[in-house]
């Protein structure tokens, strides 16, 4: 019944590009948050009246998240190809895929985890300060668990533009689903191929929002 | 237990310095229930800042349990903050956490062991009556209960200075009074001073034992509030003890008298401690020949002794009305005769 509907779709290829993409996505996303948590903090930190104030080193993170931000990932790869190269001795495949996913992807990211520490209530950080808290502590027990529904949600956010990149990457040889699109859909003229290609990456997007949406909910007390 | 030597905070603004606090000396004793009014911007709130150094004094020094705060280093300074806790107008809970957990937050920061803080919450919960709230988030409680679990938590490290920053403010008044209540019973039964600063006169006369009063930066006046009730000396002491003895429409409505019946006089009388409790107005209309209307009156509990104040408006002959204030004035009670206002 499939075959006849869908006429030029290998499935086996399919569901190896499907893979690739959940691992590109998945791999990409875990790495996202942890290096832009930290971009965030450090961002969140040296800002003005924060506990590590300092304005040379806000300049420079803002800077750096700032300038990877804005190139276009596209371009992104290509300028990462040496380094791409230098770390998988290949840039081809799912983890060539993913230097670029993350360094495109974790300074977007950190810009959202230093919104949400700025909406973590002041008065709060202040009582712990009163308690004797460290700035360690004032971080793990206070910053991230109070502001945590935000960071999730835009875990979630970042981690459906990452599905979007990894269509992109595809093109430039990374494998998986977008790959799938644009050498057997595309450059093939078979519209059943980019279709089904289409309907899987929703699918995977829609569950991504589902989640993170659930977690959000039921983390979130206030 | 607490001292401040002349101190200062100036705050460097786009329109020019600041003097937040300006040459504060003050001395606090152990389990004295210390309230300082004044104001907003009147530098109450600094102040009390500075008293655990989440605001640093640009001059001065303030000691707190022998301790000189400025001398101390981050780490000596973390430790000192445990002895001296601090509960805020808005609560400043963490939304994340239940009771429970909110109480054993600052147990953990001092990093006491996991049986001991079960132990100690329980404790705790009891001590500010949130029993079998313990699972609740924040969220699910009201203000009064809120600030409950502020005070537990205030109160978990054993501190020997509690700083009340406008505890009450954002409660209602029934809310507000058995909060007050519960700290005068932590103050009793556990000797802990505290330090409360507040715009409501009613909180200092329900409470505490001195009182400062602050205006720009400067304390006003100072001195153990039944004093200050009695005999308020600066004007803006004045204001602050009209705010519990007089309504505002008291004031219309003596005019008024006054209009109708431009022979009488209006009568203030204050009454302190013990004298409060004399049958004076009984002994005016026996030994005078004065009519005595009783206008209004207002009894009040402070920490230290009753205090009240009694409006009447007296009519008779001159000379009768004369004697009978003379009398009155013998009697070692505040009279003010009261003019068109």
């Amino acid at each position: 019944m499939l075959n006849t509907v869908f006429p030029n779709v290998e499935w086996g290829a399919f569901k190896d590009a499907t893979i690739e993409t959940l691992y590109m996505t998945g791999v990409s996303v875990l790495f996202t948050f942890i290096l832009g948590l930290m971009l965030g903090l450090a961002l969140f930190l040296t800002n003005r009246g924060n506990q590590w104030e300092n304005k040379f080193f806000n300049m420079i993170i803002a800077a750096v998240v700032n300038v990877f931000r804005s190139v276009p990932f596209i371009i992104l790869i290509i300028l990462l190809i040496p380094f791409t190269t230098f770390l998988f001795s290949s840039m081809l495949g799912a983890n060539g895929a993913l230097p670029a996913l993350i360094i495109g992807a974790a300074p977007f990211y950190a810009r959202m985890v230093e919104i949400a520490f700025r909406e973590v209530d002041k008065g709060v950080i202040e009582a712990a300060k009163s308690m004797g808290a460290t700035n360690f502590q004032i971080i793990f027990k206070v910053l991230i668990p109070e502001s945590l529904p935000a960071l999730i949600s835009g875990i979630t956010v970042t981690a459906i533009a990452l599905v979007g990149y990894t269509a992109m990457a595809g093109v430039v040889g990374a494998g998986g689903l977008g790959n799938l699109a644009y050498i057997w859909g595309y450059q093939r003229d078979q519209n059943d191929v980019t279709f089904v290609a289409t309907v899987a990456i929703l699918i995977i997007v829609f569950i991504i929002q589902f989640i993170g949406d659930l977690i959000t909910k039921r983390i979130d007390k206030r | 237990m607490i001292k401040l030597e002349s101190v200062k905070k100036l705050f460097q603004t786009k329109d020019g310095p600041v003097h937040a606090v300006d040459d504060v000396n003050i001395e606090i004793e152990k389990g004295e229930i210390f309230g300082i009014i004044g104001y907003s911007g009147a530098g109450k709130s600094t102040l009390i800042r500075m008293l655990n150094m989440l605001e640093r004094p640009t001059s001065g020094t303030i000691t707190v349990a022998g301790k000189n705060l400025s001398n101390l280093s981050e780490r000596e300074l973390r430790k000192e903050r445990q002895r001296i806790s601090m509960i805020f107008q808005h609560f400043n809970l963490l939304w994340s956490r239940t009771v429970r957990e909110n109480i054993s937050f600052p147990l953990e920061i001092a990093g006491v062991p996991k049986e001991e803080r079960k132990r100690r919450v329980d404790e705790l919960i009891q001590l500010v009556g949130l029993e079998g709230r313990g699972e609740s988030y924040p969220a699910q409680l009201s203000g009064g209960q809120k600030q409950r679990v502020g005070i537990a938590r205030a109160l978990a490290n054993n501190p020997e200075v509690l700083l009340c920053d406008e505890a009450t403010s954002a409660l209602d008044p029934k809310t507000t009074d058995s909060i007050l209540n519960l700290l005068v019973e932590i103050n009793k039964k556990l000797g802990l001073t505290i330090v409360l600063i507040t715009h409501e006169m009613h909180v200092i006369r329900k409470i505490c034992h001195r009182v400062a009063v602050m205006e720009s930066g400067k304390v006003a006046e100072i001195g153990p509030v039944l004093e200050v009730f009695k005999t308020p000396k600066a004007a803006i002491t004045k204001e602050f003890v009209k705010q519990v003895t007089e309504p505002e429409e008291t004031i219309d409505t003596l005019n008024h008298l006054l209009e109708q019946n431009p022979s009488s006089h209006i009568v203030q009388l204050t009454f302190v401690g013990t004298k409060a409790e004399q049958p004076l107005i009984t002994e005016v209309i026996k030994q005078f020949d004065v009519s005595v209307n009783i206008l209004q009156g207002k009894m009040s509990q402070t920490q230290n002794g009753q205090y009240g104040t009694l409006f009447i408006q007296l009519d008779g002959r001159e000379q009768s009305l004369k004697e009978a204030i003379r009398f009155l004035n013998e009697q070692q009670v505040q009279v003010e005769v009261i003019s068109h206002a």
